[in-house]
Order: C-alpha cells, then structure tokens, then sequence
C-alpha cells in the first residue's frame, strides 16, 4: 500500500494552500474531499444552468497576495476584481450610497451629517492604524508566550514591537478595541444612526454576536484589514466566482505534483502510538501517511474524526466547548434582469459594489434578539451584492446573479431542527425585505438557493454553519487560537497539524492559515520552508 | 472629421477669413481638438480628466484609471483611438517604398493582415513604431503615434508612383479590448467575427457604410480595433454601447492603456524611447536591438533605412537592453537607478516605466540595462513616500523574459467564451 509523505483533509482553500507548499517542500501529498467537488466554501457552483454562484464565501479581501504571487495563481486562472462602492439602506427609503471616488463620498456623508463626514476621515485612520498591525501578524505563526523557545521569545519581541510602535495611547486605544462593541466604538465617531449601522455591520457579520456586545469591534476590524492590490479596506469579487480561488490554488498544487481525491470523506483519523498514522475513508479504506492536516474546524476535528481516547480529556472538553456558533443563511439568487432599487441612482457604477440591507442600529440589534431565542430575524441585515454586474462570467448576458449573506439565522430553532418548510419561509423573509426596496424584485427570479446554517454544515462541513471556522473573540484569536497552547498548528496527537480557519489568523479566504500550518510543518520535517513572507511590511 | 467638430481646428490661416466660432470664443484657437466619439465620452467623463494627444482632446480617465483597466482585463473597453496619426500609402511601389522604410519584410505581409513595425534613420535609430494595414494587394495603411507625413514623404524617394495621404482624421477608430469583446461584436452582428485571427482584418457592411475590424490592439488581451467614417462615429458608439452594457462595457483613458500595456510588454514613446528626430542628444535615442525589437528587423530583405548600423550593431551587440523586470515587494520603481551590487554602489541602468501588476500580482517594470549585467544581480533603488517621509528601499530585481501578462485567450482562434 502507498504511504503518503501527507494527507490534508478537505479540499478548502486553506487545505489546498497547505498541500501547494508542502507538494513544493518535494512532499508527496494527497489531499481527501468529502464533496465530488472542490474548494470548501470558496467554490462557485452552477446550480442553475448559466448561473455560476459563489454559494458560500462571496467576496475576498484578505488573500494574501505574497502567497497569490508566489504560487503564480494568476497564470492558473485567477482574478481578483476589486469592486466599487457600497450602497446602505436605511429605514423609509433613506439610503447612503458610499462611493469609490473620496470627494463623492465625504458630499454624500455631509448630506447626511456634516459632522460625521468630518468624523469619517478620522475613523478610517483609526482603523488603518489598527488593522495595519494586524495585517502584520497574519502570515506569522502567533508565539506561544508560554515557552523561551528562540523562534516563540523572537516572535512575542516582533509582537511587542509592533504594538509598542504605536505610541502609548493608541496601546490603550487598541486594547479597548478587542473587547468594546462596535456600537460603542462608533460612538466616538458618529452621531447619525444610518452611518453608525452602515460602519457597525461587519462587527457582526459571521458572529453569534450582536453590535452591542462586547467584541464586535474587533470583527469590524477583522472585516476592514484587507486590502485588494495594496488599496486597504476594498474588497474583490474573483473572476468566475469564489471557486475560481480553490481551483487556482488546486491547479497550482498539481503542477507541484500533488494529488486530489474528491468523494473521499474520512471518518477517522488514526493514530498509533500516540502519533497520527493515516486516515480511513468512510467504507473502511486505510491510506497511510507520515503526517496528517486537518483542514476541517477545530470542533469538527476532535469530535467528528477522532476517537477521543486518543486525545487528552482537555483538548476534548476545549474542542466541545469551541465557540463556533453559526449565525448566519446565505440566499443565492439567479435573476432575468438587474434590480432597481428605491432611490438609487440608475447610473453605471452603482451596481458594480456591495449593498447593505440595514434599517438603523436598533434593527441590528433586534435582528440579534430572535437569534438569541433561536428564530430567524424577522427584519434581517443583508448584505449584498450582484456579482454578474461586475463579472460577465458568472451569468448569461442581461441576466444577474445576487448574493445574499443573512443575519441572524440560527443553527437550530427554538421548535427543534430545520425542515425545507422552515427553509423556504426563512428564505421568504429574505426575499420580502429586498422587495420592498426593490418593487418588482420578485418577478426578476428565475431561481433561488436558501442556504441556512444546517445546509452550510451538512455540505461545507463547517460545524453550526459558523463561516469562521470559530468566532473571532480575543479568547479565540491569535496564541488563542484554537486553543491556548496549540495555536502553533500542531495538535495534540504526533504529526497531527489543523490548517483551516480555526486556526490563527481565523476566518476569511486568506489562504493564510493554510500556509503558516505548512511553515510549522516543514520545520518540523527539517525541511527548508517554501511559504514567503507576507509583503505588507513596507506599507 | 465630424462636422460638428470642424470649428475647433487649429485654423492654419493666415489672415484668410474667420469662421463664425472663432468670433465667438477668443480662445478657439488654444482649444484641443474634439473626436467623434467624444460627445459620448464627454458624457461619461465624470472626472473631468483630460489631456491632449495630436491636438485631440484626450481622456486620461473616464472614472478611475484602475477601475477601467479591470475592465479590459474582465469585461470589455473602449479606447479612443481617433488620435493616432493614419497614412494611406498606395500605389504600384507602395510595398516597395514601406520595406525601405521599416526594418520588417512587408513583401510578407498578406492582405487583409496587420503587422508591428519600427522604422530608423540612417542611423539604426527608432524614429517611431507602428502598425502597418495591407489593405490590397497596393493599398496599406500606416498607423503610428506621433505625425510622420514628412518623413513618409521623404522616404518616397526613388519610388515612383507612391501616394500617401494623411488619412487621420477620415477615420474614426475605437480600439475594443478585453475578454468579452468577442462576444458583443457577435451580438452586434458582425458575422463570422470569431474566426478572424490575431493581426487579421475584416471588412463589414455596417450601417450604409463599411467597418473595418483588426484583431490588434496595445493592451496584450483579446481585442479589435474598429476603423470607420466619421458619419458613422456615433451610431457605432451607440450600438457598442448598447450590446455591451450586458458586458460590462466602459470607455478607458490614457492610464489604463498604460498600465495594461507595461503588463503586455510593449513600448511607449517618451517612457521606453525617445523618437529620433526629436532627440537633441547623441544617442540618447535607440535602437531597436536596445528596445529588445531585434525580432523585427529583417537582414534577409535587400535594404532599409538603418540597415547598415543595425547590422553593425547586431554583430557588436547592443550596449544597453529594454529589460523585463520582476521585482521584490510591492512599490513601484518608478523613476529608479539599478546597480549590480546591494550597495548601490556600481549603476547600471534605470528603470522606464513600473506599476504594481494587479493581473499578474507582481511588481513589474521595464528597464534599461547594460547589456553585460542582465545575467548577473540587479537591485533596484526604489524612493517612495509615506506621509510626506521620504522612504527608499534597495530591492532584488529578476529578469522575466515573458512579457507579465499573456493570456491564451489573446492568441486563441475562435476566442474561448468570455
């Protein structure tokens, strides 16, 4: 039987990364995937014939480009397309469209609040400062600040110096920022609702957490850190939808050699003598390895595919208790024509951006209320955009495709689990909102694919449909990540490593869980390393 | 030229009658030039961002330089192309008359087919480039950047019967770039548009009159350029336009041509070369063995203009090389000094043109180098800002030898599917 240098499981795209740098190191890797199809939640999916729908993830800005450039995914097919500016409904037909051009931006902010457009200026240099830090440790493997180990006590010193390189009061700043909500953090800033709620929403977006509570801000932050080519804060479609990401990365791992099984769900991790040995595939094939990646979430990993006896009882009990709720649906709809939307302007760039269903601050948090009680919000936050607008790629000429990302829907409802029933009127609600900004919306709809957190886990794998992999709370991010104690990638077991988004630095398609966990590993290996370094040094 | 248009030509009278619109507006005369196209494109100029080229009034955006070049790498734009100088040389010696001038064999050029040229002075070196048209078997068409009627007519010498005429304002030309730009010129009607090849022409009915199609272009991407009258300039517009608003379509300036060609590999006048007879220093010019054009010049063909320096020059070498540079980082090297030695200490050559690649996610440039360098070490001194500081930084460059950006789509007959 063939022994493999590595098996990465799942074929997202932090796995195929993982598996491209390994298959470079001169590993022989083969990678496993449950689906017949690649790519995880990154994949594009032609559902309904002509319609190319990113089904899951929707949009990217954290990709790291050292690792784009380096394994040359543009030469395997992709592109990344940065889009325009962000359209924000309110409530009665108020809308703030906030534009890609500066000065168009801060006349539309002023209409609606002179002090907050002054206010802007000053956020936004907030939040580059902040994020500019962070961007900085996310293709670095987090210290172990437990350890005097050389690499761990050099790691904290570059950490330490990062953040003592922000000055004494912006220290204080920042630590207030992991644990405020984004609502208080807002309210330094601005004083108009709709600008606050348009500012506040990606402090919830993917998180069990509304925008009063504590931690938001830093998932705004986590939302803000991106850049698309150098420009911080945008954000991109990738031509041909979200797959096209997995499948450039998968090409690249080929044409290093690697292998990729689709329909090959593993069921259990083995483990001999205290040290990761192979998988089995569900029908009971063995294939044997020298290392084993799990690119699947943390909870997933230990409770799903291993047999807890070969875990310590805290990894055990940690990995239960993994904060990892799914919040969010996702409502993918194929459309004969573009919408038009009360109150925005019919020009040419509008529709090439994102749109933001939103109400005011006060919705967003009542949207977070029936969550809580284990409903579906009745007047949702959507956030929105029409990929075909930008991308000719992704649906026939003259038709569209809209991308839906709901909150809140719960994994599991107050009556007990999902059923199609309770799928489709979570789906209606959905469809309701956006007809009343958009009359006539209705009629547009050729198909629709509702997507609650029970669909997302039971295709993606993703545990409650939690789209992070785990939440991004400060007891969950960095050397906390997974857990305290095995956030280097290694895992409990022997020449077991995680590389997936429960990883540091967390969710986003950003590859860079992926390519830390490969650093670690061929270090381990005594291999020379093939993952670059981050390019964002010089900013 | 559109009639609408005519009042604003430089008046090249002297002392003859005034037009009405001079009358009106003292400055009329100070006043660019406008295109056919351009009451459309001045619609969609919401950016106000124009400059000049050949007495037109040019836009350098329409609405964000980086924005419109994703639209030729995505979906589809338009260029306007009015511009460029054109020359209708015909007669029994034309292709005579045009293999003396360039350094390539038009003896080879086929009808209905286009190629790159540069053309030389005595001296081998580049007075410009350019594309030449076989439109029949005695019929071509010259297009280049800058004005040339005076060298063309001085390059008829020796050949009888050659006319040439400066044709540059009886087109009206768009150049149509980008991976969807097959598939509206399809859906606008123009049969049989998939099988034309790279550098191939097509004649179409269109509209009572006729246009003109190549498979050219200066973005490295699938795309066509469309030549027709001036009548026709705006029915044209109007029906682009209307096919392709389902692909995306929008009008691009001077900078994302630039960017999307730096991509591609190609020159440009005043960044990579300095036209010959417009420079007033020696050698300060180059030649196309320097520009890294050896590739177009054809020693097997009787003679041209440079052949003599040009054939000294290819058995010395040339001294200094347009190089294809992949650098460390992610600031552009615009304006940089490159040295063999980390320390900065030994130059030799400097940098043309630079830009982060969004296509190619690489920091490319093109670059002039002396010729014994290329193969060894190359840093780049790259001066940046960063909150009115004045950085700089040394960084490790690499030769590339493929041009940054060549997908198989620009080259693929039919195109492949958007």
């Amino acid at each position: 039987m063939k022994r493999w240098d590595a098996i990465v499981i799942g074929a997202g795209h932090n796995g195929l990364t993982n598996a491209a740098y390994l298959a470079r190191a001169g590993l022989d890797v083969l990678v496993v995937e449950k689906n017949d199809y690649i790519g995880g939640a990154a994949v594009s999916r032609e559902i309904e014939p002509g319609w190319k729908y990113s089904s899951c993830s929707y949009v990217c800005s954290m990709m790291r480009q050292s690792i784009h450039r380096d394994l040359d995914l543009s030469r395997h097919g992709l592109m990344l397309v940065p889009y325009l500016g962000t359209i924000n409904y309110g409530h009665n037909g108020q809308v703030l469209l906030s534009y890609h051009d500066e000065d168009a931006n801060y006349n539309a902010l002023r209409q609606l609040s002179p002090h907050d457009a002054d206010a802007m200026s000053r956020f936004e240099t907030d939040l580059s400062r902040y994020s500019q830090l962070i961007r900085k440790t996310l293709l670095r493997t987090p210290p172990d600040p437990s350890t005097f180990r050389i690499r761990d006590f050099k790691e904290m010193l570059f950490l330490a110096r990062q953040f003592w390189g922000l000055g004494e009061r912006e220290l204080y700043e920042y630590i207030r920022f992991f644990t405020m909500s984004a609502a208080e953090y807002l309210e330094d800033y601005f004083e108009n609702d709709l600008i606050k709620a348009s500012m506040a929403t990606p402090g919830i977006i993917g998180t069990a957490l509304g925008v009063e509570s504590p931690g938001s801000a830093y998932i705004l932050l986590h939302h803000v850190m991106g850049d698309v080519d150098g420009s911080i804060g945008a954000w991109g479609l990738a031509r041909g939808g979200m797959g096209a990401i997995s499948n450039a990365i998968a090409s690249a791992f080929q044409a290093e050699g690697g292998t990729i099984r689709t329909e090959a769900p593993v069921e259990q991790i083995l483990v001999r003598n205290g040290q990761a040995v192979g998988v089995v595939l569900e029908g009971g094939e063995e294939i044997e390895a020298g290392i084993v990646v799990s690119n699947l979430d943390a909870r997933r990993t230990f409770t799903h595919i291993m047999d807890p006896a070969d875990l310590p009882a805290e990894i055990v009990q940690r990995s239960k208790n993994f904060k990892i709720r799914g919040s969010s649906g996702k409502v993918n709809i194929a459309l004969s024509g573009l919408p038009k939307f009360i109150n925005v302007p019919d020009n040419r760039y509008v529709n090439r951006g994102g749109q933001a269903f939103i109400g005011d601050m006060a919705t967003l948090e009542r949207a977070y209320d029936c969550w809580k009680r284990g409903r579906w919000s009745d007047d949702p936050f959507i956030e929105s955009v029409i990929p075909s607008a930008w991308d000719p790629t992704v649906a026939p000429p003259g038709c569209h495709w809209m991308s839906n990302f709901v909150q809140y829907c719960p994994p599991e409802l107050e009556d007990g689990p999902w059923t199609p029933e309770k799928r489709d009127a979570f789906g209606k609600v959905v469809v309701d909102k956006l007809e009343r900004h958009s009359p006539g919306f209705k009629d547009l709809i050729v198909h629709m694919e509702v997507r609650t957190p029970w669909e997302i886990e039971q295709e993606i794998g993703l545990t409650e449909g939690n789209i992070f992999q785990g939440e991004l709370t400060i007891d969950q991010l960095l050397f906390n990540r997974p857990f305290p104690g095995y956030a280097q990638y290694r895992m409990p077991v022997k020449s077991l490593y995680m590389c997936g988004s429960s990883t540091h630095p967390g969710g986003g398609v950003s590859a860079a869980c992926g390519a830390n966990s490969a650093r670690e590993i061929l270090h381990d290996l005594k291999r020379p390393n093939t993952v670059p370094e981050d390019d964002c040094y010089d900013e | 030229m559109s009639e609408s248009a005519t009042p604003n030509q430089t008046p090249g009278n002297n002392g003859g009658p005034q037009t009405p619109g001079l009358a009106a507006d003292p400055y009329a005369g100070e006043r660019l030039k406008e295109s056919p196209f351009h009451p459309r494109q001045a619609a969609l100029n919401l950016r106000e961002a124009w400059s000049s080229w050949n007495g037109y009034r040019f836009a350098e955006h329409y609405y964000d330089p980086e924005y419109e070049y994703f639209c030729i790498r995505n979906a589809c734009g338009t260029y306007d192309i009015c511009p460029m100088q054109k020359y209708r040389i015909s007669g029994k010696n034309a292709e005579a008359m045009l293999d003396r001038l360039v350094t390539r064999s038009v003896k080879k050029l086929g009808e209905h087919r286009v190629t790159y040229v540069v053309w030389c002075n005595d001296e081998g070196r580049v007075i410009d480039d350019g594309t030449i048209f076989r439109l029949g078997p005695e019929t071509f068409l010259l297009t280049c950047g800058s004005p040339c009627l005076a060298w063309l007519k001085k390059a008829c010498f020796g050949f009888e019967e050659v006319l040439v005429e400066d044709c540059s304002d009886s087109y009206a030309a768009l150049s149509f770039q980008g991976p969807a730009t097959c598939s509206v010129l399809q859906e606008m009607g123009l049969e049989g548009i998939e099988t034309l090849k790279p550098f191939g022409i097509q004649m179409h009915a269109y509209e009572g009159g006729q246009l003109m199609v190549s498979r050219t272009g200066f973005t490295g991407d699938l795309g066509y350029e469309l030549w027709i009258e001036p009548e026709r300039a705006l029915t044209l517009w109007d029906h682009l336009y209307s096919v392709g608003a389902r692909y995306g379509i929008q009008p691009y300036g001077e900078e994302a041509t630039n960017m999307a060609r730096l991509e591609a590999g190609f020159i440009m006048p005043y960044m990579e070369f300095n036209e010959a007879l417009k420079t007033v220093h020696f050698e300060y010019d180059h030649t196309p063995f320097e520009l890294a054009l050896g590739w177009l010049v054809d020693f097997d063909k009787p003679h041209f203009n440079g052949r003599r320096a040009l054939l000294e020059e290819k058995q010395r070498g040339p001294r200094i090389v347009l190089t294809k540079l992949d650098i460390e980082g992610s600031k552009p090297a615009e304006g940089s000094w490159l040295y063999a030695n980390r320390r900065c200490t030994k130059p030799i050559g400097y940098v043309t043109s630079a830009m982060w690649s969004p296509a190619a996610k690489a920091n490319i440039a093109l670059a002039m180098i002396e010729a014994p360098y290329r193969d060894g070490k190359i840093w780049a001194w790259i001066d940046y800002e960063k909150e009115l500081r004045q950085l700089s930084k040394v960084a490790r460059c690499t030769v590339s030898k493929k041009p940054f950006w060549t997908p198989d789509r620009a080259r693929a007959t039919p195109p492949p599917p958007l």
